[in-house]
Parts: structure tokens; C-alpha cells; sequence
């Protein structure tokens, strides 16, 4: 049969197709079937191992394109075989290393323009590199006020580095600050690096920045999660979990906001090691969760735990993993709203306000439910810009203004906190 | 609560030109999400107080342009992983966002959430009678699960005849990952 002499063809390029490093001379191809014959032809083609088919859209019905990248020795050979069947198909990339390599001397250009410059550009979007580079400035900087500390390491090994703003003391009462914990929400990580920036030069500027930080620390983790955040340039840019791996399970990652001791294994987080919402295989099991954890627990004396997510412009408190209130939900409800309210007056940007159960929806595992639990009563997380018009992919040219706004609702927690000891 | 029917909402809301702010129109709706099958897109009622602005100009504009390519247009990534989006890109994107939304009703339910998170790759598909054809591969951002889904779809749109969605599905979550 026609489809016997194919399969040797092709077992005569066996070998030939092994051990591919880079990806010169490969094409990316899509197919446009007409009946299911032609699919069938072509999830034979799929079946074919030893070509080294990388699949980007499978063939599954006729009315669905697909689309397929071939390793260079095998090309000729697809599309004979395309051809001789009358299957229709167009080149979408000639030479893959091509669009790759364009890809990363775009990138390493652009890096090379902020290793140059004496200045950090805060209103554009960072590598994981370039922002722990601008960490170490600032702590050198402001050398007097800032000092970069290591709280851990996260699942591949990265650093995880909290930059701590102190004007001495011994255990002073203290606020934690996070963001980034789901690595897509790029404008978060973008914020608390201008944050921190803003704190180090506003000491001494800003009275109230100056009384506070003269009675409390502020702790500032900026990437939480690195190798996720290092996934979303190298990768795929949606990604949101952790990069641990799943045993018995070919999908990576966790949630590490449902992987927190609260509620955990409730309602709101999935058991399922694809979701994007999995919960992990038990409460700390993310090495990026348990640091944190261990960091709270350890100084003994925090007491506010804001966290920065995106996106919807929402301002919460606990609940996440129940509907029930907590215990001091006048008191947060108040200052939320006048956190909101303070946010609002800057570029009238609207945050919603209540807690994460009324406000999006039930969630297990989360944060400062941990930390609310934990005995940590101004526990706040904020979801920065857009509702959704931009969404994870917020222009650059938001940043700053984001920043700004974001900033102004954190210092009014903040001060209430200093004026609200306990 | 409607009985063996479903849960009716009555809503009253303000639509807001996305590209400008200051032109708004008031509208009312009412939508059924149907009981027990979920596969079944919610039944949508809706009435707008006053007129949508004229955007002929624009239409055309855009409609000429693409007519007028001698290569097919190809891109990806609309916006680019830091939100940029080319000028000319723009109504691409606004054609994406339209088209989604019918996507979208399709398959809502009360438990779900969607919106347009990025177009991954769009072509265009030249035709030999008047409407314009893409084939978009988009993301769509659910935010209840907070996953991502990608999605085929193709648009036929016609300045006079307006958007349609002759064709969508759902796609395989890539092992790019």
C-alpha cells in the first residue's frame, strides 16, 4: 500500500532526525485539511516518531488547521507527502532559528540598554536579572535605610530576596509587602520594585514615610515567584504557578495562592496538577510558600500582610476559603475603603472593596487568610489594574501611573497601622 | 429563580466607547442561564436607550486597507507580552474583541467569567466575494479557574453586514509548557 512505502521513506531519515539541538532549517507548516481522510493521513503522519513532529495545532477534525513544526531533515520529505496526497498547506515560518534568533537579540539588546544606563527605567517591564541588579542599587544606594536579605530559595534554586527598610531598632513592628506571587501579573512585580524605589528616597522627604519607618520596619518581596516569573519571558507569558514539578503527573507547577495553611484542600483550589488553580499536594508544600512562612513566623512581629496581585482593581480582606466575616471586618472594611478612596483620588481609578469570598469568589489556601489566621490582623491584597481591557498584558505606560495610585492606598493602610499598634 | 427554567437577571448598565470615554449609552438586559445543560449559551434580551455612534469612516478605512494588501496579513501576539499593541494592529484587536464576545456568550454560565487575555496568532483568509475573512487563535482568560484557554476562531466581518463567527473551538492546552 501507498502508505506502507511512506512509512519506509520515512524510516530511511531515521537517525538522521535524532539528537536536535538548535532549530535551523526548521519549518513550521500549517495544513489545511479538507475531509477527514485527509486528517486520518495525517495523525498517521503524527504517529511517525522517529520525525520528530512537534505538533502545534494536532489534527483533529477537518475544519481545524494544523499547524506543525519539522525538524529540517525532515521537511522535504512532509511536504513530497503532503503533496502527492493533494493536501493543501502554507509556510508560517521558513526557518524557525531565524525568528528565534531575532527574538533574543531583540531581548539582549534591550538588556544591554539597561546594563548601560545609570538609571533603572521603572516604567518598563524587567527581566528577573535586571530586577534583582536594581535590588542590590538600592541597597547600596540608600544604604542607610535598605538592606537586601535572603529568605530562601525558590523550587529551581533562585534566590528569594526581600529587601528590608529599617532605621535600626531591634524587632521593630513591622510590615510585609509581597507581590508577584503569580508570575502573568506582571505589573505587580513592576510596582513593588518602583515601591520600594519610592521608600528609599521618600525617607526623610516625606513625613510620613519618615515616622513611620523612625517606629516600623517595612519588608518588600518583590518577585515571590521567580521561576514562574522567569517562565513568562522565556516561555509562555500566561504563566501563573510554580515550576515544581507533580509526581505521576506530566504537568508542572502549584498555585501558591491556595497552597497556604488556610482552609487548605477547601472548596476554591483544585486537586488537579494541570489547573492553574491546583493547591498543591499539601499546605507549604512550595518551597516559595513555606520561605515566606518561615520568614513571618521566625521575626515574630509583623503586623499588617499586603500582597499585590492582578488584575480587576479590587481591594480584599479575608474570608477567601469561607464566606463568613472575620472577627474585625468593620475595622478592615473602614480602611479599605479609605485605602480605595485614596487610590481613587489620584488618576480615579476604582478599586472595589470587601472581602475575597463576596468580592470574586470562594478560594482556599490563600494568603493573608494564613496570615489573617496566623494572628496578623491588617491583612490586605489588592488586584491592581485593568478590569480587563488589557488585563495581565498591561502596557508598560501604565506602570508608573499604577504605581503611583497603588502606592497611595498602601500608605494609608500603612499609617493606620503605625497609628494602631496591638 | 425561574422554576424547572433557569435564574433570570435583570440588569440596567451603561455602554462606554471604548474609544471615547466621554460617548455613553444606557442599556437594559435581561439573560437566562438555562437549567441543567450547561451546554446550552445563556438567552440574552437586550434594549439600547439612543443610538451607537456612526463609525462608517472607520470602517471603510480599515475595510480598504486590508483589501488592499497584496499579501495576506499574518501577526501574533496582539498585545505583545508588555501590552503594546501597533496602530494598525488595533482594529485587528477590536475585531478579535467583538468576535470573542460571541465566543464568549456561547459558553458562559453563571459560574464563569471570560475575557480576551491575547490574540496568539491571526490570518487573514482572502476571499473572492466582499467580506473580509481572519482566522484568529486567541486566549481566553477565565477568571473563576484563572485558566487560560486557547481558542480557534474564524470572523467574517463586512463594513454593511457586520461580524459573524462561522467557525470556533476550543484547543488542546500546548505542551510548550
Amino acid at each position: 500500500t501507498s502508505n506502507m512505502k511512506l512509512i519506509l521513506i520515512f524510516s530511511a531519515l531515521f537517525g538522521a532526525s535524532l539528537c536536535l539541538e538548535t532549530f535551523v532549517g526548521h519549518q513550521v507548516l500549517r495544513i489545511k485539511t479538507r475531509n477527514e481522510e485527509e486528517v486520518n493521513k495525517l495523525q498517521l503522519l503524527e504517529s511517525l516518531e522517529h520525525l520528530q513532529l512537534d505538533f502545534w495545532i494536532n489534527p483533529s477534525t477537518p475544519t481545524l488547521p494544523v499547524d506543525v513544526r519539522i525538524p529540517s531533515n525532515s521537511v522535504q520529505a512532509v511536504k513530497a507527502f503532503l503533496e502527492s496526497h493533494g493536501i493543501e498547506y502554507s509556510i508560517l515560518i521558513e526557518d524557525l532559528q531565524v525568528v528565534l534568533d531575532k527574538e533574543k537579540e531583540d531581548m539582549a539588546c534591550s538588556q544591554q540598554r539597561d546594563r548601560s544606563s545609570d538609571s533603572f527605567n521603572y516604567g518598563t517591564y524587567h527581566t528577573l536579572d535586571s530586577i534583582y541588579a536594581e535590588l542590590d542599587h538600592l541597597a547600596s544606594e540608600y544604604s542607610h535605610i535598605v538592606s537586601k536579605l535572603q529568605i530562601g530559595e525558590s523550587y529551581e534554586k533562585r534566590p528569594l530576596y526581600v529587601l528590608k527598610f529599617s532605621t535600626g531598632g531591634s524587632n521593630r513592628p513591622a510590615i510585609w509587602i509581597d507581590a508577584g506571587i503569580h508570575s502573568r501579573e506582571w505589573v505587580t512585580q513592576a510596582t513593588a520594585i518602583w515601591i520600594a524605589k519610592k521608600i528609599a528616597s521618600d525617607y526623610g522627604e516625606s513625613p510620613s514615610i519618615t515616622s513611620l519607618l523612625n517606629k516600623m520596619d517595612i519588608f518588600l518581596l518583590t518577585v515571590s515567584n521567580p521561576d514562574g516569573y522567569v517562565f513568562t519571558h522565556t516561555t509562555n507569558r500566561m504563566w501563573r504557578k510554580t515550576r515544581s514539578k507533580n509526581q505521576g503527573s506530566p504537568c508542572v507547577g502549584v498555585d501558591p495562592n491556595r497552597n497556604w495553611d488556610a482552609g487548605f484542600g477547601g472548596p476554591g483550589a483544585s486537586g488537579n496538577p494541570c489547573s492553574d488553580s491546583y493547591r498543591g499536594p499539601s499546605a507549604n508544600s512550595e518551597v516559595e510558600v513555606k520561605s515566606v512562612v518561615n520568614f513571618i513566623k521566625n521575626h515574630g512581629n509583623i503586623q499588617a500582610f499586603l500582597t499585590l496581585h492582578s488584575y480587576s482593581q479590587l481591594l480584599m480582606y479575608p474570608y477567601g476559603y469561607k464566606c463568613t466575616e472575620p472577627a474585625d471586618y468593620a475595622e478592615l472594611d473602614a480602611l479599605g475603603r479609605a485605602a480605595a478612596s485614596s487610590i481613587q483620588s489620584l488618576y480615579g481609578t476604582t478599586f472595589t472593596v470587601g472581602s475575597i469570598c463576596t468580592t470574586i469568589y470562594q478560594a482556599s489556601g490563600g494568603s493573608i487568610d494564613w496570615s489573617y489566621d496566623y494572628g496578623i490582623k491588617y491583612s490586605f491584597a489588592f488586584e491592581l489594574r485593568d478590569t480587563g481591557r488589557y488585563g495581565f498584558l498591561l502596557p508598560a505606560s501604565q506602570i508608573i501611573p499604577t504605581a503611583e495610585e497603588t502606592w497611595l492606598g498602601l500608605k494609608k493602610i500603612m499609617e493606620h497601622v503605625r497609628d494602631n499598634p496591638y | 429563580d425561574i422554576d424547572d427554567v433557569g435564574h433570570k437577571y435583570h440588569l440596567e448598565l451603561v455602554l462606554e466607547d471604548i474609544l471615547d470615554k466621554d460617548s455613553t449609552v444606557n442599556c437594559t438586559a435581561e439573560v437566562l442561564y438555562h437549567l441543567g445543560n450547561k451546554n446550552i449559551a445563556p438567552d440574552v434580551q437586550f434594549t439600547i436607550e439612543g443610538e451607537l455612534k456612526n463609525t462608517d469612516e472607520a470602517d471603510n478605512t480599515f475595510y480598504n486597507r486590508i483589501k488592499s494588501l497584496e499579501k495576506e496579513l499574518v501577526a501574533e501576539n496582539i498585545p505583545d507580552s508588555h501590552g503594546n499593541v501597533s496602530p494598525e494592529m488595533e482594529p485587528i484587536r477590536l475585531l478579535a474583541w467583538v468576535a470573542s464576545g460571541y465566543v464568549i456568550w456561547q459558553n458562559s454560565t453563571e459560574n464563569t467569567k471570560f475575557q480576551l487575555a491575547q490574540i496568539k496568532h491571526v490570518k487573514q483568509v482572502k476571499r473572492s466575494d466582499e467580506y473580509l475573512e481572519f482566522d484568529y487563535m486567541i486566549l481566553l482568560h477565565e477568571m473563576v479557574s484563572q485558566e487560560i484557554f486557547p481558542w480557534q476562531m474564524t470572523v467574517l466581518w463586512h463594513p454593511q453586514h457586520g461580524v459573524q463567527v462561522t467557525q470556533d473551538s476550543r484547543q488542546p492546552k500546548h505542551a510548550l509548557e
